[in-house]
């Protein structure tokens, strides 16, 4: 078994091991089930597919992913298991993506366990299962970048309230940066490319493509470079801090 | 050349702090080396770079040859490592956090089975395997790390207090399991207690300032203190001050100190000049004035003393530098 699955491992376990696990997927359930059917409509709209479902995600990930991420390394460096982990014959790169697959495992699951209303919507209708499946996809992409930033700001800090804090506010304003909020802080003095490149940054606009059932390479690499550029950060950062 | 631990000109600077400034070290097979020094002296640190936590701001370490710096995984893997304050995941229990352990070490089946095995045993774990470790009592928790930094059999074992917050028969069987050990690995321990010294270590150094102040053996350590040879014997109370007064101008002894243990009993000790053997003036001296004495030793050195007078004088040393 290589080192980053054992690190996998023995974070999904650690999930599991103490309530966090579950008040997570129950709160996800919940939070989906009231987004879909009394904000979203499902049934007023009377169409069979999943948009209703999906295009909250963003926002609940905002919020919840955090509080899965925060952890990750803040509580490691608080009760010195980091100097453990360190010290055994692993290298800081296999711990940092062991850790960030785990929690990435993790939301899979509690977003595998929304399956109720796939079924749902497949008794009712007759949706286009390929762009459902798309939908899934985007979200788990979404999930990913939001966990990366987490995994990296709780890098940076020991203290978890802050790690979460901060992750919300980063999350929030990468949905927020397709936005006229975010952009025109930037476009009285920032020259339009840089607008331009900040609005491209935008969570809301790739995941929407992807949502419309059109899995565009650009959007899957926008988010698989976010995540990689974020676990590098969460390396540098561990081993900047790691002393203190 | 069984130079299991190599340290050359190691140096680590925290911003302007300088908590580690300069120590050279070699340990070797067989070796017990007990690492003595006031807290922040920069024991924990020197720890911490020959296990690989931190890199150094100068030097070098080398692990059974293999440079930590550049070769960390082949370094990690010869050593056994506790830390201070003996970290585990307080959510895992003992059994999946030894688990882990042994799978990071790349331990498979018999081999895992065996070595998770020998170590519980060793460090008297089997009672505790299957509940959470954050609801363990200190020892026990201490003991999970010990069991974590033994189970893959290292060549080098580099214990952080190991005996700290243990009760006294706890503390003597990790002392008799590092004894055990210490035939076939190169040990290096961090402490408090100077007993422990002598108990376990068959080498020691002091560390103030981010500096070794002495290394020897725990006898040549003793041998600084001004009690090194120095005479003590109980005797009744009442005659205590007249054989005070008698040691006091005897050749060789340099003062009398006396303590009275009860009404009945005092204890009084002779400090020769320059450490030299007084025991046997002494001797001739009680025969001759027929005094009565309830027991009667030679010191080997008070470590204590040693280890205050050496450290306050660093401390002092590096105030005068810095004014």
């Amino acid at each position: 078994m290589s080192r980053t699955l054992i690190i996998l491992k023995r974070e999904l376990s650690a999930y599991f091991a103490t309530p966090v696990a579950y008040v997570f997927i129950v709160i996800f359930l919940l939070l989906t089930g009231v987004f879909t059917f009394h904000i979203g409509e499902l049934y007023e709209r009377n169409q069979a597919d999943l948009e209703p479902f999906f295009r909250f995600h963003p926002w609940l990930y905002m919020l919840l992913i955090p509080a899965i991420s925060m952890r990750l390394w803040s509580e490691e460096r608080k009760a010195g298991t980091l100097e453990l982990l360190m010290t055994l014959p692993i290298s800081l790169v296999e711990a940092v993506i062991g850790k960030f697959l785990a929690a990435w495992c993790f939301t899979a699951i509690a977003l595998a366990l929304t399956f109720p209303v796939w079924v749902t919507i497949n008794y009712l209708g007759d949706p286009d299962n390929t762009v459902i499946l798309a939908g899934y996809l985007g979200s788990l992409l979404l999930a990913g970048g939001c966990l990366a930033i987490g995994s990296f700001i709780s890098a940076l800090t020991k203290n978890q309230v802050i790690a979460f804090v901060i992750s919300f506010v980063i999350c929030f304003a990468f949905n927020l940066s397709g936005f006229p909020l975010v952009l025109d802080m930037f476009s009285s003095w920032a020259p339009q490319a840089i607008v331009d490149v900040i609005s491209s940054f935008s969570f809301l606009t790739h995941f929407e493509s992807i949502l419309k059932g059109v899995v565009d390479i650009r959007d899957i690499i926008f988010f698989g470079s976010l995540i990689a550029f974020f676990l590098y950060a969460n390396v540098l950062a561990i081993e900047a801090k790691k002393g203190s | 050349m069984d130079n299991l631990i190599s340290v050359k000109g190691l140096h680590k600077h925290f911003g302007n702090l300088v908590a580690v400034d300069g120590i050279d070290l070699k340990v070797q097979k067989g070796e017990v080396l007990g690492f003595l020094g006031p807290n922040g002296a920069g024991k924990s640190t020197t720890m911490k770079m020959i296990t690989g936590f931190l890199a150094p701001t100068a030097g070098s370490v080398a692990v059974c040859q293999h440079d930590v710096a550049n070769d960390p995984i082949a370094a990690k893997t010869r050593i056994g490592y506790l830390p201070e304050g003996a970290p585990a995941y307080g959510e895992m229990t003992p059994t999946s956090f030894l688990d882990f352990v042994a799978d990071i070490r790349g331990l498979v089946g018999r081999g895992k089975t065996d070595a998770i095995r020998k170590a519980v045993e060793k460090i008297n774990l089997e009672s505790v395997m299957h509940q959470p470790i954050e609801t363990l009592s200190k020892g026990f928790k201490r003991r999970v790390g010990l069991a974590q930094a033994i189970l893959h059999d290292p060549q080098v074992l580099i214990l952080d207090e190991p005996t700290d917050g243990l009760d006294p028969n706890q503390k003597h069987e990790v002392r008799t399991l590092i004894k055990e050990m210490a035939p076939e690995k190169a040990i290096v321990i961090s402490t408090h207690i100077l007993e422990e010294v002598n108990a376990v270590c068959s080498r020691a150094v002091i560390i103030s300032k981010g500096r070794l102040l002495f290394s020897g053996t725990p006898a040549e350590f003793a041998a600084h203190s001004r009690y090194h040879n120095a005479v003590t014997m109980s005797v009744a109370s009442g005659i205590a001050a007249s054989i005070e007064k008698t040691l006091a101008v005897l050749p060789d002894v340099s003062n009398v100190e006396s303590t009275e243990i009860d009404a009945e009993l005092t204890r009084v000790t002779a400090i020769p000049k320059d450490n030299k053997p007084i025991v046997e003036n002494i001797q001739n001296c009680i025969q001759q004035h027929n005094w009565k004495v309830d027991e009667l030793f030679v010191e080997p050195g008070r470590l204590d003393e040693v280890f205050r007078t050496m450290t306050m004088e660093a401390e002092s040393i590096g105030e005068e530098a810095r004014t």
